[in-house]
C-alpha cells in the first residue's frame, strides 16, 4: 500500500492487499462488521463484532485506506487554469444552493438532489474534457451539466418546468441531456448510466476502428456513487469495457452515503478502487475533495482512454453537505462527520491554494464570486420569466418518427396515431 | 381460503399483548388527527395501516423477513417500516444494498425454501432491474416444478405516478405484472384495503405483487374495529363496492378510486348515479364484480394511471364486451395515463394523469349528456 500514490494509475497487475482486515458483513452474526476510525492509525478500517449501536460507526477523514497521510506533492497549475477551475465550483455551489431556496419556494418539484461538496470531482474531470467527449450522470447531475457547458439558464429552466429549458421542461432534475454538449443524461437509477456510458465508448471505439474515423478520440466518464459499486451492471460494464479496451473513465462519487446507507455497512470490501484491478483495468483512490490531486489522476486516466489503452476506475472519496435529497431528514449521518468533512470544504482548499501560490488575488477570487452571483441570478430571472411549455408538447418527442408507425413505401409516415392511445389527454 | 381460515383460526389466541399495543398505538396517534368522523371513531393512515400489517405478520410468523433498500435503520424511504428493526432484529429487517437483482433474487430463493419474505422496492420503478426474478423465478416456478415449489413472497412498494419526479420515477405498473401468469397483483385504496389486503399477500402462498401508492401513505381514513383487529384479512381477487349507484359503473383501483369517488359526488349533483368499484385485486380481476354492476348500470367508465394501451381497462372493456355486450347503452369510456413518458413540468404533468374532471366528463358522455372540451392549458 506504501506504493500506492494517488497520483499514479495502478498498473493491472497484482497489488498486495490487506483485504484479510476485512471480514465480510453478515446480517445475521453482527449489524455492522466495519467501522473507521478517526484516531486509530492503522488499521483504519477494523471489524466489530457488536452491533453499530454499541459501537457507532465512525468514519476517517478521507481515508479508506490505511497509509494514506502522504499523498505527495500537489501539483502545481497555471493561474488560468486555476481561476477556471475555481469559477467552475463556485458556479456548481452557488448554483445547488439556489436551487435549494427555489425548491422550498415552490418553484421546483420532485425530487431534488444537491451536489455540495462534491464540486472538486465534477471540476475535476469534465474540465479536462473537449466537448464532443461524454458525460453520463446519475440523478445528482445539475453540477455535471454545468461543467460539461450546459448554461445556468437552461438548467435552471428545466428545474422549473419550463419550456425553455435544456429539455423543454419534459426531463427534470434528474435527467439532464445534451446532445450538443455530449451530456448524455442523468440516469435516476442506480446503476443504469453505467450501461449507457459503456456504450457512448464503444461507439467511439466502434467510429474509430470500424468505420475509420481515424480521428475521433472521443472519451465518455461515467459519474456514479458508492451506492452503485454494489450492483450488478458495475461489474457487468467493468468486464466488457476492460475486454474491449474502452475509451471510458468509470468515477465513483464516494461520498460515504447511499441515503442512510453508510458505505461500509453495505459493502464487503469498502476500497472501491480495488475493484478495478481484477478485471484487468488501473483503479486508483483520490482524495474527491481536492480538486488538483482528482485533476491530475483525472489528466492520466482520460489520456489514456484517449490513446487507446482503455477503461479506468477511479474512486473519488467525497462527501455532500446535504442530504440525499431535500426530502431527506439526513438523520443517520453524525454531526462529528459532517464537521469533518465540512471543514475540508475543496472550494476552500482551492482558495486556500490559490492564494498562498499567489495565483491570484483574494478581490480576483470575490469577482469571480460576483460574476457567478450575477450568472444565477440571471438564471433564475430567466427560468421564472419564460413560459411553461405548450398543451401542444405533451404529445411530442414520444418517438423520433412524429406517428410512431416507421415510413412507409411512399417516403411518408405509414399511420395515424390512433387517437384512443392519447388518455385522458384532450391535446 | 382454506388457508387463511386456518390462519384466522391460529392467530385467535395469538399475542394479545401485541395487538394491544397495537391499537393503543393506533389510538395515540388518532387524538392528534383534526378530523373525526361521528360514525367511525378510528381513522389511521394507508402508512400506519401498512406498518401495522407488517407489524402483525412478523409478530405471527417467524418465517416473515423484510428485505429491501433503507428498511431499517433509516425505517424505510417512506417510513413504512418504522420501528420494525427495533422490535425484530437486523436478522428479519434486512437492510441491503442498491442490489435490486440481487436481493430479490435471495428473497425469491428464500421462499422456495421455506421462508415468507417480504421485499420492499424504495419505488416499484426499481422492481424493472429485478424483473427477471419476479417474472422468470417466482411467478413460474410452481408451474414448472409441478406444484413442488411454491413461492410466497410479496414484492411491494409505491407505484404510480408520484408528483414531479419525471419520467423514469412515474409509472403504473398494475398491467404489466398483471399480465403475467402465476402472479397476484394487489392495488390497494384506503387503510382498510392496505392492512386487508397486505395481511392476505404475506399469508398467501404464491408470489404477490403489491403496488402501493406514495401520494397515498398520508391519507387517513376511518376503519372499523374489525379492520383493526390483527385477524382481519380481506379476500384476494374480490373487487369492493365503494359507491352504489345505479346510472353508470365506474372501476377504479388505487390512488384513482378517491378520483371517482369525487367524480360520483359531482354527477350525483347533476342527477347521475355512479357506481364506483374499488377492484382492489388486479390478477385475480373480479369479473363477477365488475360485470354485475354493468349489468344494472349499462354503462362504464375504466380509469387508471398506467398507459392506455394494453391496460387494466382493456382488460376490463374486454370482459364486459365478451360477458354483458347487450347490456351496454353506450361505448365503454377508457380513462388513462396519456400515452406518454412522465413529463417533469407541472402543467403537462397535470395533463397527463386523469383528473377528477376527465372521470366526469367520461360519465356524463355514457350518458349522453352533452360535454364542454377541456379547457385549454
Amino acid at each position: 500500500m506504501a506504493a500506492f500514490s494517488a497520483f499514479r494509475l495502478l498498473p493491472p497487475h497484482p497489488i498486495p492487499l490487506q483485504s484479510t482486515l476485512f471480514k465480510p458483513s453478515i446480517p445475521f452474526l453482527s449489524y455492522s462488521s466495519h467501522h473507521l476510525s478517526f484516531s486509530s492509525s492503522k488499521p483504519s478500517i477494523s471489524s466489530s463484532t457488536f452491533s453499530s449501536r454499541l459501537h457507532p460507526i465512525q468514519v476517517a477523514p478521507s481515508d479508506l485506506l490505511a497509509d494514506k497521510t502522504d499523498l505527495g506533492p500537489v501539483p502545481e497549475i497555471s493561474r488560468e487554469v486555476a481561476l477556471e477551475l475555481y469559477e467552475d465550483m463556485v458556479l456548481g455551489r452557488s448554483f445547488e444552493d439556489m436551487c435549494a431556496q427555489m425548491y422550498y419556494r415552490g418553484k421546483m418539484f420532485g425530487f431534488v438532489h444537491l451536489y455540495n461538496g462534491q464540486e472538486a470531482v465534477s471540476t475535476g474531470f469534465i474540465k479536462l474534457l473537449k466537448k464532443a467527449d461524454t458525460v453520463v450522470s446519475t440523478y445528482r447531475d445539475h453540477v455535471h451539466a454545468l461543467s460539461k457547458g450546459v448554461s445556468a439558464r437552461a438548467v435552471m429552466a428545466e428545474l422549473f418546468g419550463k419550456a425553455t429549458g435544456c429539455c423543454r421542461g419534459q426531463g427534470g432534475s434528474m435527467h439532464m441531456f445534451s446532445a450538443e454538449h455530449g451530456l448524455l443524461g442523468g440516469f435516476a437509477f442506480i446503476g443504469e448510466g453505467i450501461p449507457v456510458a459503456t456504450g457512448a465508448a464503444f461507439t467511439a471505439k466502434y467510429r474509430r476502428e470500424v468505420l475509420k474515423e481515424s480521428d475521433c478520440d472521443l472519451v465518455t466518464v461515467a459519474f456514479f456513487g458508492d451506492g452503485t459499486c454494489n450492483n450488478g451492471q458495475f461489474f457487468e460494464c467493468l468486464n466488457m469495457a476492460a475486454l474491449w479496451k474502452l475509451p471510458i473513465v468509470f468515477v465513483v462519487e464516494n461520498n460515504l452515503w447511499a441515503i442512510g446507507m453508510s458505505h461500509f455497512r453495505a459493502t464487503s470490501d469498502p476500497e472501491i478502487w480495488k475493484k478495478g484491478q481484477p478485471f484487468g483495468m488501473p483503479g486508483v483512490h483520490v482524495d474527491g475533495m481536492d480538486v488538483l490531486k482528482v485533476r491530475e489522476v483525472a489528466k492520466e486516466a482520460i489520456e489514456r482512454a484517449r490513446r487507446g489503452e482503455g477503461p479506468s476506475l477511479v474512486e473519488c472519496e467525497t462527501y455532500r453537505f446535504r442530504g440525499h435529497s431535500l426530502a431527506d431528514p439526513d438523520e443517520l449521518r453524525r454531526p462529528d462527520e459532517k464537521a469533518h468533512y465540512a471543514a475540508r470544504d475543496p472550494i476552500l482548499g482551492l482558495k486556500k491554494y490559490i492564494l498562498e501560490h499567489n495565483l491570484a488575488t483574494e478581490s480576483e477570487l470575490k469577482t469571480i464570486e460576483a460574476k457567478i452571483d450575477d450568472v444565477i441570478e440571471d438564471a433564475v430571472e430567466f427560468a421564472d420569466a419564460s413560459p411553461v411549455p405548450p398543451r401542444s408538447q405533451l404529445l411530442e418527442n414520444v418517438f423520433a418518427d412524429p406517428k410512431g408507425f416507421g415510413i412507409g413505401p411512399d417516403g411518408k409516415y405509414r399511420c395515424e396515431d390512433p387517437g384512443f392511445t392519447q388518455g385522458t389527454a384532450q391535446v | 381460503m382454506l388457508g387463511v381460515a386456518r390462519r384466522r383460526l391460529g392467530c385467535g389466541g395469538f399475542s394479545s399483548s401485541m395487538l394491544g399495543q397495537t391499537l393503543e398505538r393506533i389510538r395515540l396517534s388518532n387524538s392528534i388527527l383534526p378530523r373525526s368522523f361521528a360514525s367511525a371513531a378510528k381513522e389511521i393512515t394507508v402508512r400506519d395501516a401498512l406498518n401495522s400489517a407488517l407489524d402483525e405478520e412478523m409478530s405471527a410468523d417467524s418465517k416473515v423477513i423484510l428485505m429491501g433498500e433503507e428498511v431499517g435503520e433509516y425505517q424505510g424511504a417512506y417510513k413504512i417500516s418504522k420501528g420494525l428493526l427495533d422490535k425484530y432484529g437486523p436478522e428479519r429487517v434486512i437492510d441491503t444494498p442498491i442490489t435490486e437483482a440481487g436481493f430479490t433474487g435471495i428473497g425469491v430463493g428464500a421462499a422456495y425454501y421455506g421462508l415468507r419474505p417480504v421485499i420492499e422496492f424504495m419505488t416499484f420503478n426499481f422492481s424493472l432491474q429485478a424483473i427477471d426474478h419476479i417474472i422468470n423465478s417466482a411467478a413460474k416456478s410452481n408451474y414448472m416444478s409441478a406444484g413442488q415449489i411454491s413461492v410466497p413472497i410479496v414484492f411491494r412498494g409505491p407505484n404510480g405516478a408520484a408528483a414531479g419526479v419525471g419520467a423514469q420515477h412515474s409509472q403504473c405498473f398494475a398491467s404489466w405484472y398483471a399480465t403475467c401468469p402465476g402472479l397476484k397483483v394487489l392495488c390497494p385504496y384506503s387503510a382498510e384495503d392496505a392492512r386487508g389486503l397486505l395481511k392476505a399477500a404475506i399469508r398467501d402462498p404464491d408470489p404477490v405483487v403489491f403496488l402501493e401508492n406514495e401520494l397515498m401513505y398520508g391519507e387517513s381514513f376511518p376503519v372499523s374495529d374489525e379492520v383493526l383487529d390483527s385477524s382481519f384479512c380481506l379476500p384476494i381477487g374480490k373487487a369492493k363496492i365503494e359507491r352504489e349507484g345505479k346510472d353508470v359503473t365506474i372501476t377504479a383501483f388505487s390512488k384513482m378510486v378517491g378520483y371517482a369517488l369525487k367524480a360520483a359526488e359531482i354527477l350525483s349533483k347533476e342527477g347521475i348515479s355512479a357506481e364506483v368499484i374499488n377492484l382492489r385485486s388486479i390478477r385475480p380481476l373480479d369479473r363477477a364484480t365488475i360485470n354485475s354492476s354493468v349489468r344494472k348500470t349499462n354503462r362504464l367508465v375504466t380509469v387508471e394511471e398506467g398507459f392506455p394501451q394494453h391496460g387494466v381497462g382493456a382488460e376490463i372493456c374486454t370482459s364486459v364486451v365478451e360477458e354483458s355486450f347487450e347490456y351496454l347503452d353506450a361505448p365503454v369510456e377508457r380513462i388513462a395515463g396519456a400515452d406518454v413518458p412522465m413529463p417533469y413540468a407541472a402543467n403537462l404533468e397535470r395533463m397527463a394523469v386523469p383528473q377528477v374532471e376527465d372521470i366526469v366528463r367520461a360519465a356524463k358522455r355514457t350518458c349522453y349528456r352533452s360535454v364542454p372540451m377541456a379547457a385549454t392549458a
